[in-house]
């Protein structure tokens, strides 16, 4: 309740040379931690000579950017590579939220029959490995004339959210107190009035967060990309490594690629982060 | 408005053997105030839920306004429910709160608008009716869920340990709110609380629930002065009655003196009971010490030890304040007024006064 900030004083009986020590080591996990995105920021910046060479002679500047979002004739420009990723991302994010949150109602406040079984069987599809359903997935794809279009990216990025995103939610529509949902039922909602007025608003930032995961997950999505579109529906993982060139030093450039493939999904975990942890820690406080 | 009827209504909750609620049987009038009390686990609750439709019937019915309601869906009962946490909606400001229930009826907007703000002003929300209610204090928040039920303008209100959450001074004022409330709105309301003092004082009649089986259904008064078992008779009045247990035959000893109480029970009276304003301190037949002295200023209530049956035993009683004794004192005690007997299945069998 009180809005004091704890754990930024020294604790009755603490020393302050274990303060001091525990900080140092937290700031070296964290510079550990953040060494290679540090070092790839840093060679996007640099000549390819000195990328190569790790050396820094030739001084640093945006070339390397404009080298690579320069679309050559039969290659894969940015520009497409990008409205693909967006497409595919948001496309398959929109349905497995639109999936998953009647699902979630189904196992967590009217539960089924059998639910326990359910909840297991959709986090089950996740023990396999990728390589062991893509056998298969290419077989039927091709039947259906799916490859390398961004359909088959959409079908298989909105399997593989699915069950991560009825799991989260899930446990988010747990936490929605069981009064509410009963003060709804006596005050006349019915069913979809009773997810759009109380359930979802409540739980509103547990489903941005994991509408979040799921565009994270499917815009870094790299290996289904690759086996089953290798074409026309192409998105950025394939464009980063479109950037490898087989006849001379490429490193700058893929490090160019690489930041410039990270940046929408780290641009849009810090917008969410802030209203997100408010909102989570909201809910856990009456 | 209208009649409430539980007719040998029960619940067993699933992987029990024991139901929650047995076979209560109920009517409760129309515009009446029935107070269901109980200790914990008493059943009251699931008596409640079962009539707003919050828990299946596994025998039994329900009626509302003489329909079974038994298998409808708690939006098609037209009944109100203010929970014990108030229940209200966190996203939604104290006027969307109250009005929450009218717009899913689809009344229009004016409408919903003006019987909102005739609610509010009648319990004083109107300053509020743009807040939310984590900007409202635990009073505030109690008035919008009653707030909420009002509007709702229903066949009966029912309310769950509602003044459970406020302080003991607000509680109290907002008891006797309530109850003025409750009349001028003659809608049967059906009331759960653990508090005996609530419900005696709130209820046209009380409810007394233990283990899922109803003891006993009447006035405040009757269940004071008329207890059926002695399960109401301790837990109805506070300080509770003393108890004692009592010779089967022969004249009726308390602390190894008569009591001068006869009976015709022939053998059947197991126990005595009588409340602490029938022991008189100072004059009477039984010895006694005087353990703890509590002075509330009106009155003092005067905690004795008395030797019964080899045992010692302790005894309440109300004297008037202030109380001229210390503790550590030998006193002489006598009864004066109700003596109630039971028998060994703990039923009242006589009332006598002396």
């Amino acid at each position: 309740m009180s809005g004091q900030e704890r754990g930024t004083t020294l604790g009755v009986g603490e020393r302050r040379i274990g303060r001091i020590s525990l900080g140092l080591l937290a700031w070296i996990v964290g510079l550990v931690w953040i060494f290679p995105v540090g070092w790839t920021v840093f060679t996007s910046f640099k000549t390819e000579q000195d990328a190569t060479a790790q050396t820094l002679t030739q001084g640093l500047s945006f070339d390397r950017y404009r080298e690579v979002s320069s679309s050559t004739e039969g290659t894969l420009s940015l520009a497409t590579a990008l409205s693909n990723s967006l497409f595919v991302v948001l496309v398959s994010t929109a349905i497995v939220m639109l999936l998953a949150i009647p699902a979630a109602y189904a196992l967590a406040i009217r539960r089924v029959p059998k639910w326990r079984d359910l909840l297991f069987f959709f986090i089950s599809t996740k023990f396999l490995p990728v390589v062991a359903s893509i056998f298969p997935i290419y077989v039927y794809a091709e039947k259906w004339d799916l490859i390398g279009t961004r359909t088959i990216l959409v079908v298989l990025y909105t399997a593989m959210n699915l069950p991560l995103a009825v799991w989260m939610i899930r446990s988010f529509f747990m936490e929605v107190p069981r009064e509410l949902i009963e003060a709804a039922e006596i005050d006349g909602t019915k069913l979809i009035n009773q997810l759009r007025s109380v359930i979802v608003p409540i739980s509103a930032p547990g489903i941005a967060a994991t509408a979040l995961l799921c565009v994270i997950f499917a815009w870094n999505e790299y290996f289904y990309a690759i086996q089953l579109n290798f074409a026309n529906g192409s998105t950025m993982p394939q464009w980063v490594i479109g950037n490898v060139d087989t006849r001379g030093n490429f490193l700058a450039k893929l490090s160019a690629a690489s930041v410039i493939a990270c940046l929408p999904v780290v641009l849009a975990g810090w917008i969410a982060q802030k209203r997100m942890i408010r909102g989570l820690s909201m809910g856990a406080i009456k | 408005m209208a009649s409430v009827q539980y007719d040998a209504a029960t619940r067993l909750y699933p992987g029990t053997s024991q139901p929650a609620v047995n076979e209560l049987s109920l009517t409760i009038a129309d515009g009446e105030m029935l107070v269901l009390v109980g200790p914990s686990g008493s059943g009251k609750s699931t008596a409640l839920r079962m009539l707003a439709g919050l828990e299946p019937l596994d025998a039994g019915r329900i009626l509302i306004a003489d329909r079974d309601v038994s298998a409808v869906r708690p939006r098609d009962r037209d009944i109100a429910m203010v929970f014990q946490n108030y229940a209200l909606y966190p996203q939604l400001d104290v006027a969307a709160n109250m009005g929450f229930a009218l717009k899913q009826q689809g009344v229009p907007k004016e409408e919903r608008m003006q019987r909102v703000r005739d609610v509010a002003k009648l319990l004083d929300l109107e300053p509020y009716l743009d807040r939310k209610p984590r900007n409202l204090s635990g009073g505030q928040r109690q008035r919008v869920a009653m707030g909420r039920a009002i509007v709702r303008r229903p066949q009966v209100y029912l309310m769950d340990e509602p003044l459970s959450n406020l302080d003991a001074k607000l509680r109290v004022q907002t008891r006797t709110e309530l109850v003025e409330l409750q009349s001028r709105l003659a809608v049967t309301t059906v009331y759960v609380t653990h508090d005996q003092v609530e419900a005696m004082t709130m209820g046209d009649r009380v409810a007394v629930l233990r283990e899922g089986i109803l003891q006993q259904c009447d006035t405040p008064s009757a269940l004071y002065h008329t207890p059926a078992n002695r399960f109401v008779a301790g837990f109805i009045g506070s300080p509770a009655m003393n108890q004692l247990h009592a010779s089967a035959t022969g004249p009726l000893l308390i602390g190894g003196a008569d009591a001068g109480i006869s009976d015709d029970l022939g053998g059947e009276r197991a126990m005595i009971g009588f409340r602490p304003e029938a022991v008189v301190i100072g004059t009477g037949p039984i010895a006694a010490r005087i353990r703890v002295i509590e002075d509330l200023g009106s009155e003092a209530f005067v905690h004795l030890v008395i030797q019964h049956e080899g045992e010692d035993h302790r005894l309440v009683a109300k004297a008037a304040a202030p109380f001229a004794g210390a503790v550590g004192d030998n006193v002489q005690i006598g009864l004066r007024g109700e003596v109630h007997l039971f028998d060994a299945s703990d039923a009242r069998r006589a009332t006598i006064t002396v």
